[in-house]
């Protein structure tokens, strides 16, 4: 049967990506292959599409529907309307803007200012450092000496708690540092020689040629700054500073009305949240993850591979 | 400046030892030395002194603060003038059984997890490393990253709405008299929820560093291989999987260092709906002796307990690494 090689003769016509040498796959595998995707991307994308119609349903598309719409059935936007009028939750989208800008600022720039310092080899103390640095990789300080340390610097109940404690994440640091280091020293080196200073050879030379690198790492803080659930939970009990997913938490998942200002809960008590209001909650909670994404995406296999290989 | 300058000629003209300048001595180079890198690298130092700061305050700082396990605590005197105990918070901890039900809840889902969540991404990206058109292969990578990003908050809202009593997958079977299944407020399927959360949530995540190892293999091996007679099994067994075993054997080992962090807010978010006994794990034990029931140098202990744990578990499975060949997490260099 195999007297003589395959590509010799090729009895069907192949596929243009598919090398000479591979066998076509057979229509079993190819049917379980499709099926599997197809399964993969609908576990993601069903959860997604199920709650964004919900939130554009008016009241009585979804008692029709007896809970989550999955058949478009009417459009309105008054989920929308109702919780972005002022209340808690325009409130803590407010904040979770802000922390997430301010956050990803003040982390990006640390990480990048940090991660330049120690990118020099042979540079004054880089090791002790970088080593500090990577320490912290080892092993944490725990919750409560943490909590207690954030309760003496007067922290509990602010917005810095929320930054500070979390700001610079070793991680990102090590990748950043990794692909600081892939720049040949050559251009480094010629910008010293033409007078330019450290901060200079930073701004204008290494992070033009870094943009992708310090899009994910921003990527990844702003993400993080925006998913903020522990932090905030730990060291808020205002609920006036709450962010979007402590609200999204109390409010959705548990269908709890929150006590405070706002059309929402008015009345002493306030009524529970409906179906529509609680599903607007959630998209806003994902809306700016979905709509970052696909900007920073592509760079992610690069970014993530430079520091998982080199760090 | 002129008695300096005539020195050295009067010194050669003579020819005599003693009189040449003695070496600087190899410590007072290394200081010179030392002086002449640090004028030369303060910029640099300024750089990183915000992140250092930052970390000593919050990192080094609190580490510090892990003494209150030693000690009776009172947050009204703080750690300083508190008096120290010894072992005692240890002994209560040891011999308290809710600590022992949240070690084991946290071994158990450790466990359950490296059997049903760890083979997940290599899977995956198996599949997805065996499709031929590169357009659908970023497509379902980028579907399949997009739930990292998620909160848990997030995660556990949409799986409480497709899964919980009035969710989409109940009103389906209530409607068509399939009776309901109860899998958000079940304390014995909860591992089982866990682990699926954890699947939707970072399983695609995962994959990442798997495509990386298997865009390094050589075509060219496939090729030989198929030339020897090898079907497209055999490559995936002696080609494909030995390209990823080091990778396998890393994340493993890492994944056993961290046996005793199993995540945070996935049990705290979810503790109220499936009950204590299921979802109580090391993290939310800790956080609700020290935070909620103000018993702060208990909860120290526990954790100072974890955290020492965990340190030894990392170390040991780094040197498991060694000792396999494997790079490991850190090298010892």
């Amino acid at each position: 049967m195999a007297e003589r090689p395959e590509t010799t003769t090729p009895r069907r016509r192949r596929h243009p990506l598919r090398p000479a040498w591979e066998e076509e796959p057979t229509p079993l595998g190819r049917t379980a292959k499709a099926v599997v995707i197809t399964l993969v991307v609908l576990a993601v994308a069903f959860p997604l599409y199920v709650v964004v119609l919900t939130s554009l349903s008016p009241q009585e598309a979804i008692t029709r529907a007896g809970g989550l719409v999955a058949v478009p059935d009417g459009f309105t936007f008054a989920a929308y309307e109702e919780i972005l009028s002022g209340g808690v939750v325009t409130r803590s989208v407010l904040v979770s803007t802000g922390l997430t800008l301010f956050g990803t600022l003040f982390s990006t720039t640390l990480t990048v200012l940090a991660a330049y310092g120690l990118s020099r080899r042979g540079s004054f103390a880089h090791r002790p450092l970088l080593f500090a640095v990577l320490l912290t990789f080892l092993f944490g300080p725990g919750l409560i000496p943490t909590y207690l340390t954030v309760q003496t610097f007067g922290l509990l109940d602010t917005y810095a708690s929320l930054v500070l404690p979390t700001a610079v994440a070793a991680f990102n640091l090590v990748v950043m540092r990794s692909f600081f280091m892939s720049i040949p020293q050559e251009l480094t080196d010629s910008a010293r020689i033409d007078g330019a200073g450290e901060f200079r050879i930073l701004v204008s030379l290494v992070l033009p040629l870094s943009k992708a690198v310090t899009a994910v790492i921003a990527l990844f803080y702003g993400v993080g700054y925006w998913n903020a659930f522990f932090n905030a939970f730990l060291y808020l009990s205002d609920n006036d500073k709450w962010p979007l997913q402590l609200v999204l938490r109390t409010y959705v998942l548990e269908g709890i009305p929150i006590p405070g200002a706002g059309p929402i809960d008015s009345v002493a008590g306030g009524p529970l949240p409906t179906l529509a209001v609680k599903m607007a909650v959630v998209v806003l909670a994902v809306l700016p993850v979905l709509f970052v994404y696909p900007f920073v995406q592509r760079h992610f296999t690069k970014g993530v591979i430079i520091g998982a290989v080199k760090g | 400046m002129t008695l300096h300058a005539a020195e050295p000629a009067a010194g050669a003209s003579t020819q005599a030892g003693p009189r040449e300048p003695v070496p600087p001595s190899r410590a007072a180079l290394r200081r010179a030395d030392r002086r002449r890198r640090f004028r030369r690298d303060w910029p640099l130092l300024l750089m990183v002194a915000p992140t250092i700061l930052v970390l000593g305050a919050f990192h080094y700082l609190p580490l510090l603060g892990n003494v209150i396990a030693f000690q009776d605590y009172s947050p009204f005197v703080g750690i300083l003038e508190s008096p120290f105990v010894g072992f005692a918070n240890f002994e209560r901890l040891f011999g308290d059984p809710d600590f022992w039900r949240a070690t084991a809840n946290t071994l158990g889902i450790t466990a359950f997890q490296l059997v049903f969540f760890f083979p997940v991404p290599i899977v995956l990206a198996l599949l997805i490393n065996s499709l031929l058109s590169a357009r659908l292969k970023l497509f379902i990578q980028s579907v399949v990253y997009l739930p990292h990003f998620f909160s848990w908050v997030l995660v556990i809202t949409l799986f409480q709405q497709m899964l919980g009593g009035a969710g989409v997958v109940n009103n389906f079977l209530r409607r068509n008299d399939l009776g309901v299944i109860d899998l958000m407020t079940n304390p014995d399927t909860f591992i089982l929820l866990v682990t699926a959360e954890g699947i939707w949530k970072d399983a695609g995540w995962g994959m990442i560093i798997f495509l990386a190892a298997l865009s390094t293999v050589n075509a060219d091996l496939y090729e030989a291989a198929a030339v020897d007679g090898a079907n497209r099994w055999r490559r995936l067994w002696h080609v494909t999987l030995p390209a990823l075993v080091p990778v396998i054997v890393l994340l493993l080992i890492m994944r056993l260092g961290d046996a005793l962090s199993v995540g945070f807010e996935q049990f705290l978010l979810q503790r109220g709906a499936v009950g204590v006994n299921a979802s109580e794990v090391l993290d939310t034990y800790v956080y609700y002796e020290g935070v909620v029931n103000g018993d702060f140098a208990y909860a120290g202990a526990a954790g100072l307990f974890k955290g020492v744990v965990g340190l030894l578990l990392v170390l040991g499975a780094n040197k498991a690494a060694h000792l396999l060949g494997q790079q490991g997490v850190y090298s010892r260099s």
